[in-house]
């Protein structure tokens, strides 16, 4: 117990001090992570700690990633990118690997080492470079999406390397009833834990077939009646917990079947992009994948053998640079072909050039297999660590030497972000709802944040974009996309929530626009203190309409009564102002002496204006046809009869 | 019998003399259409199908209103702006209003002397209409003169609104009667109260 909390202690101490150093310094969180590790190393060291085995169980940050950027990414977009996924994916990899496996053969490896070098080399690191775009919302770029497509088919394509590499190791004399003991999951050890190693191989793939129907099924169908079950307990750990359960779940039932876990959640992740608790979920989950993925980097700085390193410096950092090199060539000549421009191009070369965590995966499988002798693979770990550790390097020289000088086709990039949605609408009561009919009817994205699961559900029926959660939660504003949000509509009913929520936004988000309902006039006033600028009282438009109504059934001409209700607003919101600015939520109204002063200011000009003593009420807004009296009238035209006979 | 429609439009309704006098007579003219526009649409939302469709339901449209800086109210000229369609009153298979008659009815602030070349106004009160009688040209309507009351503002406490407001009932009926004499209208600059061309009933 005390070495759980000791070792937990020593890797939040090293993320904390180093990852906003490193951010503030512009290097972004993957090499504040990385140096973290790196120099708590020699402790860890002293320790005996097994950096190796936090390092599997910490991988489990890439699966929770995948499963975040399937929620992202609607089935549609999927299907629209499998011209890249497959081309852009697989020539990648086939290239690249050919291309190292003939260099290593060259070096003089033999042909099926070399292969297998190849093989764990061609893959990169999705951790890193989706945590990167990510960070700097390059990920629904041209270049990112490009990027995400070929590291989703590398994911895919671990598991018949896993498959294979067994094959090398017997040269020449495939025996196919090993392969099938170990394409399991992301290690030879997990064999044990496999559904399909006893079956055919058209029972195994009917069973995987079925594993993936059964996410695919279950996400579309099960989960909702679920998660409103969940729901309904109104606890939020319960529905935290309930999102961990089907991540861990569904990687479970991945390696099982043979899978890999980062493509089964992948694929629950687009199944729920279009449920209501996608920003729920995306939040829930959120925490734990950047947790884990932080832990992941600090063990890859911390695995680094400085000694082994020192040692070979020299051919290491050649096979390092030589190794970036060709990746970033087949990469650059891909983007051409694939018609990626600008400085999307460069972000595609640079972004995916180093090797991957797949890599540590393959490397110790190769070498429980036989197929990589332990000291080639002992350097090879290094050279995929050391690219791992430039890799933030090179996203730092794409943004700061190469977009610039693309600035201009960097200017799409607001058009992407807009599917988050410009327009967020917290709470879809009978406030929300009209406020977001209309923006939908003007053709504007909003997101709807809304924590009444039944009434989402018949919203969902019609085709609106609800999702379930608590707009109070920052996080789950950050999920529903707060950051490149325009406008936050500020529908929800509870006046404490609405005075909180504003002040937190106007403090974390000043670039948002907030529209905020008040539920009376003195919420008016506090909404006003807390920063907000457009504040809506709740009943006072009806209450308009309902005397405008009153005054026509009582004889008014219609647009008489529509000037005196104006004129009515007119003075009513300067007023408001007037007395907003001395407004104290502090000191109750009426023991604040500026407040009792201007309302009294104010109730004196009304009376005034009622008993017709002052132009300031009612009459100001149609003074404009008010014919001139019959005096003005006369002096006018002896003025005009003077000026024309002195004219003639 | 010419089916007859009457647009009123004034915003400053509650006070106005002879404009207001005028309307609650023309009201209480049986057989034809009354339209009070600032109370049909207080808040200027002009259905642009129901108006096309009065249009086309009535022969002879007036349009009576006060003139404002040498022009028509605002809701008045955003009623032109949004009525007369391109498609509908002119342009390409624009003749959904040819042959119907467009005629006003207007008070002005100033004497009949000022409207002349060397009164304040420096020009007649029809120049002043020209753009109306291009309207109507443009949409192939017959334009006649206009019904006028000059010094509106002086009308009340000289006794002249009455008589204006007699000649008004009048001139409507005999529109709806098809007593109005158009051509003999055609001939004049002005209509005035005292003056009006009718047939006599056939």
């Amino acid at each position: 117990m005390d070495g759980i909390l000791l070792l937990a202690f020593l890797f939040l101490v090293a993320g904390v001090i180093a990852v906003p150093i490193a951010s503030r310094l512009g290097l972004g969180s993957v090499l504040g992570y990385l140096i973290a590790g790196i120099a708590i190393s020699p402790l860890l060291q002293a320790l005996h700690v097994d950096v190796v085995a936090i390092q599997h169980f910490a991988e489990f940050g890439v699966v929770m990633m995948l499963f975040l950027v399937g929620l992202e990414l609607q089935p549609r977009m999927l299907w629209s990118m499998r011209a890249r996924l497959l081309g852009l994916g697989g020539l990648q990899v086939s290239l690249t690997a050919a291309a190292i496996t003939g260099i290593a053969m060259w070096l003089g490896q033999p042909w099926n080492v070399a292969l297998a070098v190849g093989l764990v080399l061609s893959l990169s690191s999705t951790a890193i470079v989706l945590q990167s775009l990510n960070e700097k919302g390059l990920m629904k770029s041209d270049g990112g999406q490009a990027g995400f497509s070929v590291l989703l088919f590398q994911d895919i394509a671990v598991i018949p390397m896993l498959a294979f590499i067994p094959l090398l190791a017997l040269s020449g004399a495939p025996e196919w009833a090993e392969v099938a003991g170990v394409h399991a999951g992301d290690e030879a050890s997990h064999a044990s834990l496999s559904l399909v190693d006893h079956l055919d191989a058209w029972q195994a793939a009917l069973v995987t077939a079925g594993a993936i129907a059964a996410v695919v099924v279950g996400g579309s169908f099960l989960t909702r009646p679920v998660f409103r079950f969940i729901a309904m307990a109104q606890l939020r750990e319960l529905f935290t917990a309930a999102a961990l359960l089907l991540v861990i779940g569904i990687a479970l039932l991945m390696i099982l079947v043979g899978l890999s876990p980062a493509l089964g959640t992948f694929l629950a992740g687009v199944v729920l992009a279009n449920s209501e608790y996608r920003h729920e979920l995306e939040s829930d989950i959120d925490p734990f994948k950047g947790l884990l993925l932080g832990l992941f980097f600090i063990t890859v700085g911390a695995a680094i053998r400085f000694d082994l390193l020192l040692a070979n410096l020299g051919s290491v950092l050649a096979m390092t640079l030589g190794l970036m090199v060709l990746k970033a060539g087949v990469l650059y000549l891909l983007a051409r072909v694939f018609r990626i421009t600008g400085a999307d191009r460069w972000l595609f070369t640079l972004g995916l050039a180093q090797a991957g965590e797949f890599g540590f995966v393959l490397l110790s499988f190769t070498v429980a297999q036989a197929v990589i002798p332990a000291a080639l693979a002992d350097q090879l770990l290094l050279v995929v660590t050391l690219s791992m550790l430039l890799t933030p390097g090179l996203f730092i020289l794409h943004d700061r030497l190469i977009a610039p000088r693309f600035s201009v086709s960097q200017d799409r990039e607001p058009d992407a972000i807009d599917d988050t949605g410009s327009v967020i609408v917290a709470g879809h009561g009978r406030f929300g709802g009209i406020i977001n009919r209309i923006l939908l009817s003007a053709g504007f994205k909003t997101v709807v944040l809304d924590y009444q699961s039944e009434q989402l559900e018949r919203l969902r029926a019609y085709g609106v974009k609800v999702y379930f959660g608590d707009a109070m939660r920052p996080d789950l504003l950050h999920a529903a996309g707060i950051e490149q949000a325009r406008i936050l509509v500020i529908a929800i009913d509870d006046r404490e929530n609405i005075t909180e929520l504003v002040r937190h936004v106007t403090e974390h988000h000043p670039h948002v626009y907030i529209v905020a309902r008040a539920r009376d006039r003195h919420h008016v006033y506090e909404l006003w203190a807390a920063g907000a600028r457009d504040i809506i009282r709740e009943t006072f438009d009806s209450s308009l309409r309902a005397g405008r109504s009153a005054l026509e059934a009582l004889g008014v001409h219609p647009y008489d009564a529509e000037r005196q209700i104006r004129g009515f607003v007119i003075n009513d919101q300067e007023q408001m102002r007037g007395v907003a600015d001395v407004y104290d939520p502090d000191i109750p109204a009426h023991r604040n002496p500026a407040y009792v002063a201007a309302t009294k200011r104010y109730l004196e000009r009304y009376e005034q204006a009622m008993k017709g003593q002052s132009a300031a009420f009612g009459n100001r807004l149609d003074r404009g046809w008010v014919p001139p009296s019959a005096e003005d009238l006369a002096a006018e035209e002896a003025a005009v009869n003077k000026a024309a006979e002195a004219d003639d | 019998m010419a089916r007859l429609i009457v647009y009123y439009a004034h915003p400053g309704h509650k006070h106005s003399q002879a404009n207001r006098a005028m309307a609650r007579e023309a009201r209480r003219v049986e057989g034809i259409t009354f339209v009070d526009l600032y109370a049909d649409y207080p808040r200027f939302d002009i259905d642009v199908d129901v108006e096309q469709q009065r249009l086309l339901d009535h022969d002879v449209v007036l349009f009576q209103f006060p003139v404002f800086w040498y022009s028509t109210p605002s809701l008045l000229k955003e009623w032109q702006d949004l009525v007369l369609e391109h498609g509908f009153a002119y342009g390409a298979g624009g003749d959904r209003l040819a042959g119907k008659t467009l005629m006003l009815a207007v008070t002005g602030a100033g004497p009949e002397e000022a409207y002349t070349e060397h009164g304040y106004q420096h020009h007649p009160l029809r120049a002043f209409l020209v753009p109306l009688q291009q309207t109507a040209c443009l949409c192939e309507m017959r334009f006649t003169a206009p019904y006028v009351l000059y010094a509106a503002l002086r009308a009340p406490s000289e006794g002249r609104v009455a008589p204006h407001v007699t000649g008004y009932r009048r001139l409507l009926e005999a529109i709806r009667d098809d007593r109005y004499d158009f051509d003999a209208a055609a001939g004049r600059e002005v209509i005035e109260h005292d003056a009006l061309p009718l047939r006599e009933a056939n």
